[in-house]
């Protein structure tokens, strides 16, 4: 009797755990999915709104594109100079950015006592935690008027400005990632080459680094993604003028100020076509991320 | 002629690593040095006075305010999602799916998501500008941020535990809260540290979604200006670069104390679960 | 191993809910004095207008208990939300356009405001004429040379597209957005503009009187100077109203309070002392 009664309840709580399991499964499941959600949230509402100019009101996207005149009072909206200016900025960025950067995390991974490095790395990973406006605040501060006054400049807003702060802020980033690849690299490596009689600067540039490529390019598209995708510090050194670049000292505005420049004061159309400006810049990143996928699909092989 | 190459090259390193760590210094030094003057009790603990010399306390309160809405909304959905991912999903196309939507929200520019808290939870879903809406925007985030570290976190954990566990006789369920969960507690916990870091870091996106009203919030539902939006609201309009330093002091200092915490905790649980 | 590790987890997890409830309970109660009667004022809309009203609702506050929310976000959004009941007061430092005034807003005058021209301080350039400046901000004459002043090229600074302050400049001076020239920097407020200028001796720009000080030069228009004086004389023409502007019938009563505040002796005397130019 107080077998049988005992047999039942251990089912029934067998029964509840097991409900319990699926529930909470799909609760999991739930979370999981919700990051997918979020996504498809923010891509169809940046696009619905972006696109509805071009669909509903009869803009024309080409025009959109290539037009150079930005002029929402008075219904002109073309971001040809802003998608040069982010993507000189970005270049401009890269090439400064990712020599010293990936050289300091050789540097930090093969050169540097032990010691040395770990004073110098947590330092450079403080770096990237420090809030963009604050590296704006210095641009608008320092490198502004240092340009302005060492290049007799007529005004230090500029392409230049853009990069060098740019620059300096995707550097925690490649110099991180970079390390930490480098640092992977088996040491059997390093002893084969040494063995062979190659210096030890020799050994770093012709089977470290090329050992170290996938992580390397990583740390670059990262940095990457950090640089086009700025705002708050670029507005504050871009000066921000509507016109094609045509040299480093000219005043620029990329897509992201754009956006933050015109969005409190915008609306209707205007806003629209920010948000068309947000579907330039995300597709630049897509892209990005493409590559990445790419990149790492490669180095997992 | 080797020689002189590497000598070069040698140079070249010495001259990268010198200039990371001079702009290191100069900024932070720049930072100190221009704010330190307006630092005191008054600036940090004092209300805002809009004809200036007024403290920063609202804008702190309005920093932790999204700090922990955001936290207490994304923790628990980034925890159950990467034990979904690590413990649940067999490895097919949903999954794949999912790390690629994790991924893809990791690199989006916060400009794009303060675009989209502005349309969806401001205006859509009729927030207003508020505290509100910027944390659940910071909320999106950080999400990816805990899904990941959580994810990398359990991965740690060794499979002898999950099987012993289960050997036991208990379920899925009760192994996950008692014995994996507490072992992947210190990768858990720096994921949480790190998105700190990027709520209090972030501008762009709460900019447009929080607004820029400089008082103490009333509710959850006001609008309000975090500590980095006032760094840069100061900037652009009145000029004033020695207040937009002093809150980059206390910006920084935050910073540093949650990196410090965060390698001081790592630290501490893994002794605590190495023993 | 695991009890120890759960015990320092829940005291860390204690100790940081403990000093954040500290804060946010603070915070609570510091609003709660200032929340007598509960009605909250939301007001958003221009940046030049924003500093003076919320001058204004610190002041105002410290005698009334109602709160008042200001979110400085420029002109154009500020009447927009006016219209579309997201504020209850809209800030403009510009005139209604035509087919706002058709969505039954009305407005009230609070101060008027002079804009002025300004200059690096070592520029020689004291005086121009409307005309002047037009050419100067079309591109017309890209030289300081060619106004009496150094031989230094010209670089204009001006505010966005949307601002208050621009919209007004540009109709005074008789320019439209599309004549601006497109090398102009474009800065987001009037302290970017002052310190972009203050720190440039190439740069001109223009700022609202509130902003006026030492670090920069200002420019006389047709022989007149730049005062509040002068703006109420109606001698000097770069000068502009600063509104509040709201929907008719749904101005609640504690706004009304507010902008009658705002229109007595005291709230006018707070105006000038904020470098506004008072109604009266």
């Amino acid at each position: 009797m107080s077998i049988q009664t005992n047999s039942v309840e251990i089912g029934k709580s067998n029964k509840r755990k097991y409900l319990l399991e699926k529930i909470s499964s799909k609760l999991f499941l739930i979370c999981a999915l919700l990051s997918v959600i979020s996504l498809l949230l923010i891509i169809g509402f940046v696009f619905y709104k972006g696109s509805h100019p071009f669909i509903v009101e009869g803009y024309s996207f080409i025009d959109f594109i290539f037009g150079t005149d930005w002029v929402p009072s008075e219904d002109k909206f073309g971001i040809f100079p802003m998608i040069v200016a982010s993507i000189l900025a970005t270049i401009g960025a890269l090439i400064i950015g990712v020599p010293v950067g990936l050289f300091t995390a050789i540097f930090l991974a093969e050169i540097a006592s032990k010691r040395l490095a770990k004073i110098i790395s947590p330092a450079i990973q403080l770096l990237a935690g420090i809030p963009s406006v604050l590296y704006g605040v210095f641009g608008l501060a320092i490198i502004v008027p240092f340009l302005q006054n060492t290049f007799g400049l007529v005004k230090g807003q500029s392409l230049l400005a853009v990069i060098l702060v740019l620059a300096i802020m995707m550097l925690p980033t490649i110099v991180t990632v970079a390390e930490t690849a480098i640092r992977a690299v088996p040491n059997t490596y390093r002893e084969g080459s040494l063995a062979l009689g190659v210096s030890q600067i020799g050994t770093i540039f012709k089977v470290v680094v090329p050992a170290a490529k996938s992580g390397i390019m990583t740390a670059i598209v990262l940095g990457l993604g950090r640089a086009i995708g700025e705002t708050m510090a670029v507005i504050l050194v871009a000066g921000n003028s509507l016109i094609v670049p045509t040299s480093l000292t000219d005043s620029v505005r990329p897509l992201t100020t754009n956006i933050a420049l015109e969005m409190g004061y915008a609306a209707g159309t205007h806003q629209e076509m920010l948000f068309a400006t947000g579907i330039v810049l995300f597709s630049f990143i897509l892209i990005l991320n493409f590559v990445l996928a790419k990149i790492s699909a490669k180095g997992g092989n | 002629m080797r020689q002189l190459k590497d000598s070069v090259l040698r140079g070249l390193l010495w001259l990268s690593v010198f200039l990371s760590v001079a702009v290191l210094v100069m900024i932070v030094g720049f930072i100190f040095i221009k704010g330190m003057n307006l630092i005191s009790f008054e600036f940090i603990f004092g209300d805002y006075s809009p004809t200036g010399g007024g403290g920063i306390w609202p804008m702190i309160v309005t920093t932790i305010y999204t700090i922990v809405i955001s936290l207490v909304i994304a923790t628990p959905i980034g925890i159950l999602a990467a034990l979904y991912l690590q413990e649940y999903a067999k490895q097919g196309r949903l999954v794949k799916v999912i790390r690629f939507a994790t991924e893809s929200l990791t690199g989006i520019p916060s400009i794009i998501y303060g675009l989209f808290g502005a349309v969806f939870f401001v205006t859509t879903l009729k927030m207003g500008m508020s505290i509100i809406a910027a944390s659940l925007t910071l909320t999106i985030i950080v999400l990816p941020v805990i899904i990941r570290t959580t994810e990398e976190a359990l991965k740690t954990v060794p499979q002898s535990y999950r099987e012993g566990s289960l050997a036991l006789g208990t379920t899925k369920l009760q192994t996950l809260y008692k014995v994996i969960l507490p072992s992947a507690m210190p990768g858990i916990l720096s994921g949480i540290i790190l998105s700190i870091g990027r709520i209090v870091g972030e501008s762009a996106a709460i900019f447009l979604t929080a607004g820029t009203v400089a008082a103490l919030p009333e509710s959850l539902f006001s609008s309000a200006r975090t500590l980095t939006v006032h760094s840069y609201l100061v900037t652009q309009e009145s000029g004033d670069i020695e207040l937009a330093a002093a809150v980059g002091i206390v910006l920084i200092v935050i910073i540093l104390g949650i990196n410090i915490s965060a390698t001081l905790i790592s630290k501490k649980l893994n002794k605590a679960t190495n023993k | 191993m695991n009890i120890l590790t759960k015990v320092k987890m829940g005291l860390l997890m204690l100790s940081l809910l403990a000093v954040l409830s500290a804060c946010s309970s603070n915070g609570d109660s510091q609003t709660q004095a200032s929340d007598g009667d509960g009605s909250t004022i939301a007001i958003s809309g221009s940046t030049s207008v924003g500093p003076l009203a919320e001058k204004l609702a610190a002041k105002y506050t410290e005698q009334d208990n109602s709160n008042i929310e200001i979110n400085q976000i420029g002109s154009s959004a500020g009447i927009t939300n006016a219209i579309n009941g997201v504020s209850e007061i809209g800030m403009s430092s510009r005139d209604l356009k035509e087919e706002e005034q058709a969505s039954g807003l009305q407005e009230v005058v609070i101060a008027y405001d002079g804009i002025v021209v300004v200059t690096h301080p070592s520029n020689k350039v004291k005086n121009l004429s409307l005309e002047q400046v037009k050419q100067i901000f079309t591109g017309e004459v890209t030289n300081w040379k060619e106004l009496g002043g150094d031989d230094l090229e010209i670089v204009v600074v001006s505010r966005e597209d949307g601002s208050g302050s621009r919209d007004a400049f540009q109709e005074i001076v008789e320019y439209s957005s599309g004549e601006l020239v497109k090398s102009s920097i474009i800065a987001s407020g009037n302290g970017n503009i002052k310190t972009t200028v203050a720190n440039n001796k190439h740069a001109v720009g223009f700022i609202s009187f509130e902003y006026i000080d030492e670090t920069i030069s200002t420019i006389d228009i047709d022989g007149v100077k730049a005062t509040a004086e002068n703006v109420l004389a109606q001698k000097y023409r770069l000068s502009r109203p600063f509104l509040f502007v709201y929907k008719e019938g749904e101005l609640t009563e504690a706004g009304q309070k507010f902008i009658d505040f705002i229109l007595s002796e005291d709230g006018q005397l707070i105006a000038a002392e904020a470098g506004a130019i008072p109604v009266k």
